[in-house]
C-alpha cells in the first residue's frame, strides 16, 4: 500500500492548521516530504521498498536482481493484501470504499452479531491508547463507541492524530499495546458492529 | 461471476501505478509483468510482486518491445507463472489486441477489456466506421479505395482529403492531400506505410474538416447496457497527440453535447460493448455539426478527468465489469461536478521539436493540496529508458468551475520541478497562460499554430519528432 492523493491531502490539512513549512515523513517503504511555498504545498514521494521479484523455476536469476527477491521476501510482503474481504462493495465507487481507516475483516464474515470491522491507523506512527501518560484508556474491549468515538490517537513526526471508531458497535480486541509502534494501515482494534 | 484475487498488470510506467492503486484498495494482489529495465521502476517497488518478461538473460540493452510488453506469449507465460486470474493490460502496447484476449480465454485467465469480437470491430478502423453507420452516428463522407479508385472518390467527397490506414487510429496512419495532382501518389505511399506499420495496407479516405475539435464520450457498459460517463475535450494536439485535456468539453452547447452522448451510447448499444470505451468525435461547433472518429477499446490516458468530475474510479468499474458483476451504475445515478484539467508531462524539449529527453531523473516535485492529483511513475532517481514512452506524470487538477481549475492548473504548474530531463512542463506552463486556449473551445491546429508564432517563449523548433501516445 503506498500513500494515495487522499492521503496526502489529508495529511495537508492537518498541517494547514499548524505553524511548520515542512513535513519530512520518512518510513520504510517511502519518504514523503511536503513544503510550503508562496504558491501552495508542494509533495515528493519516494518509494523505498524494493521490488519483490517472482522466482520462476525454470528461469531463476533473470527476473531481477537476487537481493531484490531476499529483501522483498523480508519485507515487501509484509503487508500482504487480499486479507480483507473479497467481497467488493457494490457501485465500485470511491466512497463505498472506506479509505484506509475502516474496513470489513475477513473474519467478520461467520460473526454471528454483526461483523468485525478493523480501526486502522491513518498514518505510521505511534498508537496510544490514553488521552496523556497516566490516564485512562479511551476504550476497553467491551466499551460501546459510536463513528466520532476517540478510540487512540496516532503520532506521527509529532502530530497528534485522533483515531474514531468510523462505527457503531462493541469494542472487540485492541490489536497494538500503549505506546507500540503502528504501521501505515495497521489494525490498531476492531469493533463488533451493531 | 467470478472474483479477481490476483492481477498481472501487463504495462509500465504511470498506468502500471494508476492500476496497482485500485487493486490495491479493493483488496487484489498485483504481478507486474517488468522488462528488464524495468525491474527497479516505481510501480515495480509498489506492486505486491514483480514477474520478468522476455527471454532470460537479456540486459537492459538486449531486450525489444516484440519480446516483452507487446508478446501475447510473454505475457500470458508471465500470468499463469504468477498464477493470476486477470490481466489487465493498461493502455497502448496490448491493450487493445484481440489475440491477447483470446489467448486469456484459451487460458482461463480474465482479460480486463472487452471481448476479442469488440477488439477487432474497434481496431479495425474502417469496420469501426461501418458499425458506427450501422448504428445511425454520423460520419464523414468517404470510403475505402485504392489508388484507381482514389480520385472519383475524392471528387465527390471535395477536397481536402484526408488518407487513414485502416489498421491505424490514435493519429497514427494520416495524411492530409489538398489537390487532386497529389493523391494517387499519397494514397500508394499511406498504403504502402500501413502495410509496413501495421501489416495491413487498406486505407480509406475522409473529409478533412478544419477547424475541428476533438471531442470523446467516455462509455461503460456490461454487455447489455451501456451508459456514458461525460464527454472530455481533446483538442490540444500536436501532431495528433494529445497534450492537454479537460472535462468536460468547454462551449460545447447543450443540444450538441447531448446528441454525442446519445450517439455514443447507441454504438456501445449496438456493438453489445462490455467494459470501458471511448468514442472520440471531431465536432465543427459553428454549424453544430459532430462525426465519428473512432472507438478506443481500453482506458484512456486522459481517463482522470473523467474521475475527477464524476467521482468515479474507473479502473474500479473495470475490474467490476470483468468480474461479471454487471453495471453497478445507472445513467441517472452518474452525475457531474466542477471541471478538471489535465496536462501530460512529457520528457521531451519543445524548444527542439519536442525531442524525447531520456536519462535519469535527479528530482521530482509536485504541487500539492485540494484538487490536485498526480499520476506518475517517477521519483528522484528513476530511469527514463529511451525505448519506451516519454509520458514522465500526468497533473490532474480539479475546480468548483473552470476558472477556478484553470487558476489552480496556472498555480499547480508553477509548482513542478523536475530536474535530470528535460520536460514540458515550462512550455504547459506558458501555454496555460494564452487568451485563446484560455477562453476554451480551441480546435485541433491551435497548438501547432501557437507553438509557430513563438507562443510560451519560443518554442517554435519545427523538429520532426512525433511521439506514439494512448
Amino acid at each position: 500500500m503506498d500513500l494515495t492523493d487522499e492521503d496526502v491531502t489529508e495529511i495537508l490539512a492537518l498541517l494547514d492548521s499548524l505553524p511548520y513549512d515542512e513535513l519530512d515523513l520518512q518510513t520504510p517503504r517511502f519518504r514523503l516530504t511536503l513544503r510550503r511555498t508562496p504558491d501552495g504545498w508542494t509533495q515528493s514521494v519516494e518509494s523505498r521498498s524494493a521490488p519483490s521479484a517472482f522466482a520462476r523455476p525454470a528461469e531463476g536469476p533473470a527476473e531481477g536482481p537476487a537481493e531484490g527477491a531476499a529483501q522483498g521476501a523480508a519485507e515487501g510482503l509484509a503487508a500482504a493484501p487480499g486479507t480483507g474481504s473479497m467481497e467488493h462493495p457494490a457501485g465500485y465507487n470511491r466512497s463505498d470504499v472506506p479509505s484506509s481507516r475502516v474496513d470489513s475483516d475477513a473474519d467478520g464474515a461467520d460473526g454471528a452479531d454483526g461483523e468485525l470491522v478493523a480501526v486502522r491507523a491513518p498514518l505510521p506512527g505511534t498508537f496510544y491508547r490514553a488521552p496523556r501518560p497516566g490516564a485512562a484508556p479511551f476504550v476497553e474491549v467491551g466499551s460501546r463507541v459510536g463513528p466520532d468515538t476517540v478510540v487512540g490517537i496516532v503520532e506521527t513526526m509529532k502530530l497528534m492524530n485522533s483515531v474514531t471508531a468510523g462505527v457503531d458497535g462493541t469494542v472487540a480486541e485492541i490489536c497494538l499495546g500503549n505506546a507500540e509502534f503502528a504501521a501505515h494501515g495497521a489494525a490498531l482494534l476492531r469493533i463488533r458492529a451493531d | 461471476m467470478s472474483i479477481i484475487r490476483r492481477v498481472l498488470i501487463a504495462n509500465r510506467g504511470e498506468i502500471a501505478v494508476r492500476v496497482i492503486r485500485t487493486c490495491q484498495r479493493l483488496g487484489i494482489e498485483t504481478v507486474l509483468a517488468v522488462s528488464a529495465a524495468d525491474a527497479d521502476s516505481v510501480p515495480a517497488r509498489l506492486a505486491d510482486r514483480t514477474i520478468g518478461l522476455g527471454p532470460a538473460g537479456g540486459g537492459p540493452g538486449g531486450q525489444g518491445l516484440a519480446d516483452t510488453y507487446l508478446s501475447v506469449p510473454a505475457i500470458i507465460d508471465a500470468a499463469v507463472a504468477a498464477g493470476a486470474d486477470a490481466i489487465h493490460p493498461g493502455y497502448g502496447f496490448l491493450a487493445e489486441n484481440p489475440r491477447l484476449a483470446r489467448a486469456c480465454e484459451a487460458a482461463g485467465i480474465i482479460f480486463i477489456g472487452p471481448g476479442a469480437e469488440v477488439l477487432e470491430a474497434a481496431g479495425d478502423k474502417l469496420a469501426a466506421r461501418t458499425h458506427a453507420v450501422a448504428a445511425g452516428l454520423p460520419v464523414l463522407p468517404g470510403g475505402p479505395c485504392g489508388p484507381a479508385e482514389a480520385g472519383a472518390l475524392a471528387r465527390r467527397i471535395g477536397y481536402p482529403v484526408l488518407v487513414k490506414a485502416a489498421g491505424g487510429g490514435g493519429g497514427r496512419g494520416l495524411r492530409v492531400v489538398r489537390e487532386a495532382a497529389d493523391l494517387e501518389h499519397a494514397v500508394a505511399v499511406a498504403s504502402a506505410e500501413a502495410q509496413a506499420a501495421f501489416g495491413d495496407p487498406r486505407v480509406y479516405l475522409e473529409r478533412y474538416v478544419s477547424p475541428a475539435r476533438h471531442v470523446e464520450v467516455q462509455l461503460l457498459g456490461d454487455g447489455h447496457n451501456v451508459i456514458h460517463l461525460g464527454d472530455r475535450d481533446c483538442s490540444v494536439q500536436r501532431r495528433y497527440q494529445k497534450l492537454v485535456e479537460e472535462a468536460p468539453a468547454p462551449l460545447l452547447g447543450e443540444t450538441l453535447r447531448v446528441s454525442m452522448r446519445v450517439a455514443a451510447v447507441a454504438l456501445g448499444l449496438h456493438l453489445k460493448y462490455q467494459g470501458l470505451g471511448t468514442v472520440e468525435f471531431l465536432v465543427d461547433r459553428q454549424r453544430a455539426a459532430f462525426w465519428f472518429l473512432e472507438l478506443n477499446a481500453r482506458i484512456q490516458v486522459e481517463h482522470p478527468v473523467t474521475e475527477a468530475i464524476t467521482g468515479l474510479d474507473l479502473v474500479a468499474e473495470q475490474i467490476a465489469i470483468a468480474e461479471g458483476r454487471g453495471l453497478g451504475l445507472s445513467q441517472a445515478s452518474v452525475s457531474f461536478d466542477g471541471h478538471a484539467f489535465e496536462c501530460r508531462i512529457n520528457a521531451e524539449d519543445p524548444a527542439a521539436g519536442f525531442r524525447p529527453s531520456p536519462g535519469t531523473v535527479t528530482g521530482v516535485t509536485f504541487p500539492a493540496g485540494p484538487g490536485i492529483r498526480v499520476d506518475t511513475h517517477i521519483q528522484g532517481g528513476s530511469a527514463v529508458p529511451p525505448r519506451y514512452d516519454s509520458l514522465l506524470a500526468k497533473l490532474v487538477v480539479t475546480g468548483a468551475d473552470r476558472i477556478q481549475a484553470l487558476a489552480r492548473l496556472r498555480a499547480a504548474l508553477a509548482r513542478c520541478r523536475i530536474t535530470g530531463v528535460t520536460t514540458t512542463v515550462p512550455m504547459l506552463s506558458g501555454m496555460v497562460d494564452d487568451a485563446e486556449w484560455a477562453a476554451g473551445g480551441v480546435d485541433v491546429g491551435w497548438l501547432e499554430r501557437y507553438l509557430e508564432r513563438g507562443g510560451a517563449g519560443g518554442w517554435g523548433g519545427a523538429g520532426g519528432w512525433g511521439g506514439a501516445g494512448g
